[in-house]
């Protein structure tokens, strides 16, 4: 009981230290006069709490064998797999519909989480599945994002033919980047590709003559309908908009409901392509080079190609995610590519679960939709953001869904020998 | 499967044109110390050759240098004839030449029979669209590794165990999981690094039957490395030993047991 205490004691001062910062002092502006003054009560409350919390903890069990094992792995239950077509189309069905139903704010949070849901699949290709720490991740976002607002700008090119366009230019950049660096591994991997991030960043703020530097390039095309517009009035002479050709009034959150199902589609097809890969060899050796390179190369497998493939791959499909971003917003600047975004996606990538597809969208839907719904709550954001890492790390370090080895059916016994 | 050895291997001892495997002069220096200092040895196809030695020999050593994990400092490595030192390791093992190693290096998290697919993987249809509409080509590639991998796992007796975690596996699973792992991928050659260590006797005795007949009955050259002398001596067709990165003796399991140098470097002096 003495030990518990003290150790109470401790933590509760601990506690008391870190969140006299964060809530002990309030600054009080009296007109041109700033000053700290120390507001003692919640810290006084929190500590109670932690003091209390510690004191009366129980201990717990340690398991041991498999009961251990069941307890930090736990698996999802199983659906029957006659019924996983129909819950996924189900889903789908719904995704669709529920645009005609929800309210703008509703439609443009959903169409923001969506781009997360891309940038999440693509990066957790790289880091959950060929386990390759990349923090640049969002260079190749912006690459996308540059690409097809220059396109627009200079060429006219449409949004659709801009979209494959950007995705060879983020792969391409992946490449390039790839080749040098990736004989590095684990932490200086994840440094090269810090600073690389940085780079493209410093590059787009400086490159006045071609990204506009700070002031970024705006009036960005956003993406037509068989080359219906959705706005107002036609952009150019001639030219026809949606509700004109349908003979419709004009709704303005139309223009949101067809970019939310955009960004559905696009979203999608991602989800579809990862899950055919990593069904295929190259997803196999992802992994497999994620478990060890070594035994990788003394099986014939060139380590090169597949970590050149895993990383092109994931900047493609941010390339892709990036040009939709830009078409959206209409407007972009490099602020919208700072290293936290890099930070958030691979947030979202470990809450999610390495390796997990399910666990990867949900947790992109919880990391853009909660502090939206959760305003008045925004100045504790990253606080409650670095509380949800830090508890996941302790209680469920392999993400919200956890990847399950897919089960190979076995052909029928084989007696030919090969 | 008894211990008998292939007549056809014993028929001829010295090297001969068509040796499968010649190890010329090779050795390898890490700084100041040179972990193999000359060593020459040539392998026929389908025989069963041991490298012994103390611990700190550099028989794991030579292993690395002909696998192209090291870019030997001196010497030359033929397989078939073509000069395989200094090649990068992937491209060796197309060749046909895959090792196991001293301290498993399975893909753990990955189940039993993905093992197996991986080590196929040079061998299947990994173009990027005919997997992602699934063409006929690719459905059968596939189809017809999951059979390889099928066979093979009955032939170590893990088929039971399939779809289990590779990591979960018992010890000498493990070892026959990555036995298994190479030979599906058809090798000329198979470099196997203390295969018995960590072995039970009865399992031992079951890796003796298993290398004979992966020799027997898939043609394969053994080459290994274990200090478990009631295996070398029963499997080898020949012995080659090595002690402070140096040959000292070449011959049968007879002549090596009666040598006096092998003696000495054994026991050590009377």
């Amino acid at each position: 009981m003495p030990r518990n205490l003290l150790e109470a004691v401790l933590v509760a001062l601990l506690a008391g230290l870190l969140t006299v910062p964060i809530l002990g002092i309030h600054i009080q502006v009296d007109g041109i006069k700033v000053s700290l003054q120390g507001n003692a009560m919640p810290v006084l409350a929190i500590m109670a709490v932690v003091f209390a919390a510690r004191l009366f903890q129980v201990p717990q069990k340690a398991a041991t064998g498999m009961a251990y094992l069941s307890q930090r792995l736990p698996r999802p239950p199983r659906l029957a797999a006659s019924y996983r077509p129909v819950l996924i189309g189900l889903v789908i069905v719904v995704a669709i519909v529920w645009p005609f139903t929800a309210s703008r704010s509703a439609i443009d949070i959903a169409t923001l989480a969506l781009i997360y849901v891309m940038l999440g699949l693509g990066l957790n290709v790289v880091v959950g599945f060929a386990g390759l720490l990349d923090l640049g991740y969002v260079a190749f976002y912006a690459v996308g994002a540059y690409g097809y607002a220059l396109l627009s700008m200079h060429w006219g090119l449409s949004f659709w033919a801009c979209l494959p366009l950007c995705v060879l230019m983020a792969a391409a950049t992946g490449c390039l980047l790839g080749f040098p660096v990736l004989r590095l591994r684990g932490d200086y991997l994840a440094i090269v590709t810090l600073g690389f991030g940085e780079i493209i960043r410093l590059l787009l703020n400086n490159l006045n003559a071609l990204t506009g530097g700070p002031d970024g390039i705006g009036n960005i095309a956003k993406p037509t309908l068989f080359g219906l517009e959705f706005a107002r009035e036609p952009s150019t002479e001639g030219g026809v908009t949606f509700h004109q050709f349908f003979g419709l009034d004009y709704h303005s959150i139309d223009t949101l409901i067809f970019l939310y199902l955009v960004a559905l589609g696009m979203a999608l097809l991602i989800l579809y392509v990862i899950n055919r890969l990593i069904r295929m060899p190259i997803g196999r050796a992802w992994e497999a080079l994620r478990e060890d390179e070594i035994a990788c190369r003394s099986l014939g497998l060139n380590p090169t190609t597949i970590k050149l493939s895993a990383f092109g791959f994931g900047a493609s499909t941010a390339g892709f995610a990036g040009a939709f971003f830009a078409a959206r917003q209409g407007f972009i600047n490099p602020e919208s590519f700072t290293f936290i975004e890099s930070a958030i996606v691979l947030a979202i990538v470990v809450l999610g679960g390495m390796g997990s597809q399910l666990g990867v969208i949900l947790a992109a839907i919880a990391l853009t939709a909660l502090p939206e719904i959760a305003r008045q709550f925004a100045e504790y954001r990253m606080l409650i953001f670095g509380l949800v890492l830090v508890l996941m790390m302790i209680w469920r370090p392999q993400g919200l869904v956890p990847a399950s080895r897919p089960r190979l059916e076995l052909p029928e016994r084989a007696e030919t020998a090969p | 499967m008894s211990l008998e050895s292939n007549p056809a291997a014993t028929a001829e001892t010295t090297s001969t044109p068509s040796a499968l495997l010649e190890v010329r002069q090779l050795s390898m220096r890490f700084g100041g110390l040179l972990a193999v200092d000359g060593v020459s040895f040539d392998m026929r196809p389908g025989q069963i050759f041991a490298i012994i030695g103390p611990n700190g020999a550099g028989k794991t050593t030579v292993f690395n240098c002909i696998g192209g994990f090291y870019r030997p400092t001196s010497g030359t490595v033929l397989l078939d004839g073509q000069p395989i030192h200094g090649l990068p390791s992937h491209r060796i093992a197309r060749q046909g030449l895959v090792r196991t190693f001293q301290n498993l290096r399975l893909f753990r998290t990955m189940t039993v029979v993905e093992n197996l697919l991986i080590s196929q993987h040079t061998q299947l249809e990994t173009r990027l669209l005919s997997g992602l509409f699934k063409t006929p080509k690719y459905r059968r590639t596939e189809t017809e590794a999951l059979e390889r991998a099928v066979f093979w796992l009955e032939k170590v007796g893990l088929l039971h165990l399939a779809n289990r975690e590779a990591g979960n596996l018992a010890y000498g699973q493990q070892r026959r999981l990555e036995i298994a792992r190479c030979m599906i991928t058809h090798p000329k050659l198979l470099l196997l690094d203390e295969p018995a260590a960590g072995l039970n006797p009865q399992e031992t005795r079951d890796l003796d039957r298993l290398i004979n007949a992966l020799r027997s009955e898939h043609q394969v050259a053994v080459l290994l490395i274990e200090h478990d002398m009631s295996l070398v001596m029963g499997i080898s067709d020949d012995i080659l030993v090595m002690e402070y990165g140096r040959p000292i003796a070449t011959g049968t399991p007879a002549e090596i047991q009666r040598n006096p140098r092998v003696i000495k470097a054994y026991l050590g002096e009377e």
